[in-house]
């Protein structure tokens, strides 16, 4: 250990092999539940829903802070931190704005202003049209 | 409680919130709302970083501007990346993934060099695993995304065609295996005197494998890898979670790795390939089957003879291809749908799955032009009602309305599930030019006896088709 190694780190050194395996089981739970959550999402919104994720993966922010805001990292690698830290805030602005620019524009047709009324639409997928 | 305590309860809530974002987007209803949620997780995940001690704790102020100068830095290029046309999205999201996967590969970089500073205690084998699958994923997705985003933007000097040469596939197994070697080494020996340079060897091989994996895959082909790079930037998120010990990175990146896994194997149904096929296949480079053996004649529609059968109709279809969006004729297209509706006539919208360049293209563009989504139905929805539907308009779309997908076993797209425009009474194709679509292939349908050609710009002939409805009397 270095002396320069905050103390908190050093602790958790000790059950490590532990925390792998808790770690593993989070990505393997997190894995399923996303494909659970995600095979639920329609087609409709694909595009809308690949910039949340996008903005989502965005949380590489966490550790680029940690690299470019963290106490004893020399300035070169301080640097390193701070691209990858414009990098993913980009993502994380643009990633929102986007996603919530293009979820407006979905309507329903009820919604939607010069759509014929409901029941309308209903009479012409009745058999009397086929 | 202490801080430490606190900013982990803080990241529990962030993941929680990012699962309930995506449940959301289950939704159209609900959707608005997880973009909300997953809005609220990132800033509790942002705040709740700046707040550790070890980054928070020191009164310098030459210190936060490391965080606060970036940040605000990223807020100009962030707007102006979230306000490009929604044709440019699928560039766009191309760009964002290659932003993501260069912040994985810095911070993997940064922390092995930080690590291996000292006396490299804590670059244990797991850990040092972790950085390597960090730093090749996070590179590779760097180049790889930048490709993509030129071939999507047409940049003139990144050609849309399969860029392959004899050979590549091995020169790429070989490049490969050298990359596994050097991880093999780095993870046995991190902090020998040659490891800083296998470090930089294996990052070189990793930006190089970004655009060497891209550029043989052709345009038709985007979307498929748009999916892939989505999900190799949320894998690399992963495994900076390993890296840093952070859980909710794990969280967040598994979610985004898990959507671009489903998204492309979605994509890849949808043209009947395998994830193989698209990384080494070389799609559409080379059309071998010779298509002037007979000399195939189209049959060309005015606008005015087509309008004069729209309005017969009772059931119209349209199928909308890239060949709309390219030429912005989304808005003409709901001006049709009115004149369409207005006659009481039954309009719907067959979307394929990888109709557009990027996955739910089509549901976008034409949900700027305020189509109602109910009438915005999926392929396999339509089809079945095809036989049914009076007149079918093919709009820009080309490889997803080919026959040839069902009968022709020698075509290169046979077994692909199509929308079965061809089953409709009569078909009004718009086409730009005489030239086949993106894949390279003939069409079919265009010969046709009930298909009519309709030669010219979508935006053009759908107007041009507004203006003679709107011209005659209602009914």
């Amino acid at each position: 250990m270095t002396s320069t190694t905050p103390i908190l780190l050093a602790a958790a050194h000790q059950p490590e092999q532990l925390d792998l395996v808790s770690m593993l089981f989070v990505f393997m739970l997190a894995t399923f539940i996303g494909i659970g959550v995600i095979r639920r999402v329609s087609r409709l919104l694909h595009t809308p829903l690949m910039s949340l994720t996008n903005a989502i993966s965005a949380i590489a922010v966490v550790g680029a802070i940690i690299v470019a805001g963290g106490q004893d990292y020399p300035t070169p690698i301080k640097l390193l931190g701070a691209v990858a830290l414009f990098a993913s805030m980009t993502n994380i602005i643009s990633g929102f704005l986007i996603t919530d620019r293009m979820l407006k524009m979905f309507k329903s047709q009820k919604a939607a202003t010069v759509a014929p009324p409901p029941d309308r639409s209903a009479d012409n997928s009745g058999e009397g049209r086929r | 409680m202490s801080a430490t305590t606190i900013i982990e309860l803080a990241y529990l809530v962030a993941a929680g919130l990012f699962v309930m974002s995506l449940h959301w987007m289950g939704d159209p209803k609900s959707a608005r709302r997880g973009a909300f949620a997953g809005m609220t997780a990132m800033l509790i995940a942002v705040v709740a970083t700046i707040a550790k001690p070890e980054v928070s704790h020191h009164s310098d102020f030459v210190r936060h501007a490391w965080v606060f100068v970036p940040i605000l830095l990223a807020i100009w290029p962030g707007i102006w990346l979230s306000l490009v046309p929604l044709t440019a999205v699928p560039q766009r999201t191309a760009l964002s993934h290659a932003f993501g996967g260069l912040a994985a590969g810095l911070v993997g970089t940064a922390k092995y060099f930080y690590w291996a500073g000292g006396d490299g205690g804590e670059l244990t084998p797991f850990i040092m695993t972790a950085i390597v699958v960090e730093v090749v994923l996070g590179f590779l997705t760097l180049t790889g995304s930048l490709i993509a985003a030129a071939k999507l933007q047409e940049v003139k000097w990144i050609p849309q065609r399969p860029w392959v040469y004899r050979g590549q596939n091995i020169v790429n197994v070989l490049a490969f295996g050298l990359a596994v070697v050097l991880g093999v080494c780095l993870i046995v020996q991190p902090t020998a005197a040659w490891s800083p340079w296998a470090f930089a060897a294996l990052i070189f091989l990793a930006l190089n494998f970004g655009w060497m994996l891209v550029m043989p895959i052709g345009g038709a082909d985007m979307p498929t890898v748009i999916a892939i790079l989505n999900a190799y930037a949320g894998l690399a998120a992963v495994a900076m979670g390993f890296v840093l010990d952070n859980k909710l990175l794990i969280v967040a990146g598994a979610l985004d790795g898990s959507s671009g896994l489903i998204l492309s194997i979605i994509m890849c149904k949808a043209m009947n390939r395998s994830f193989a096929n698209v990384l080494f296949g070389a799609f559409g480079q080379v059309q071998t089957k010779a298509v002037g053996g007979e000399q195939k004649s189209y049959k060309a529609e005015t606008p005015e003879g087509a309008a004069q059968i729209l309005e017969q109709a009772t059931s119209v279809v349209i199928v909308p291809g890239y060949g709309l969006a390219v030429a912005q004729a989304q808005h003409r297209v709901r001006e049709l749908y009115d004149q369409l509706k207005k006659r009481g006539i039954k309009v719907r919208f067959a979307i394929h799955p990888v109709a557009g360049r990027m996955p739910g293209h089509m549901n976008v563009l034409l949900a700027e032009a305020e189509i109602p989504y109910d009438d915005l139905v999926e392929m396999e929805e339509i089809n079945g009602d095809m036989p049914q539907c009076d007149v079918c308009l093919v709009l820009g779309a080309n490889d997803v309305v080919n026959p040839a997908a069902r009968s022709d076993r020698s075509s290169p797209i046979f077994g692909m599930p199509i929308i079965d425009a061809d089953r409709a009474r009569t078909v009004f194709a718009v086409k730009r030019s005489k030239n086949p679509g993106f894949a390279g292939i003939d069409n079919e349908l265009y010969f046709l006896d009930k298909t009519w050609m309709l030669f010219g710009d979508a935006k053009a002939v759908v107007g041009e088709l507004v203006k003679q409805l709107a011209g005659s009397p209602g009914h």
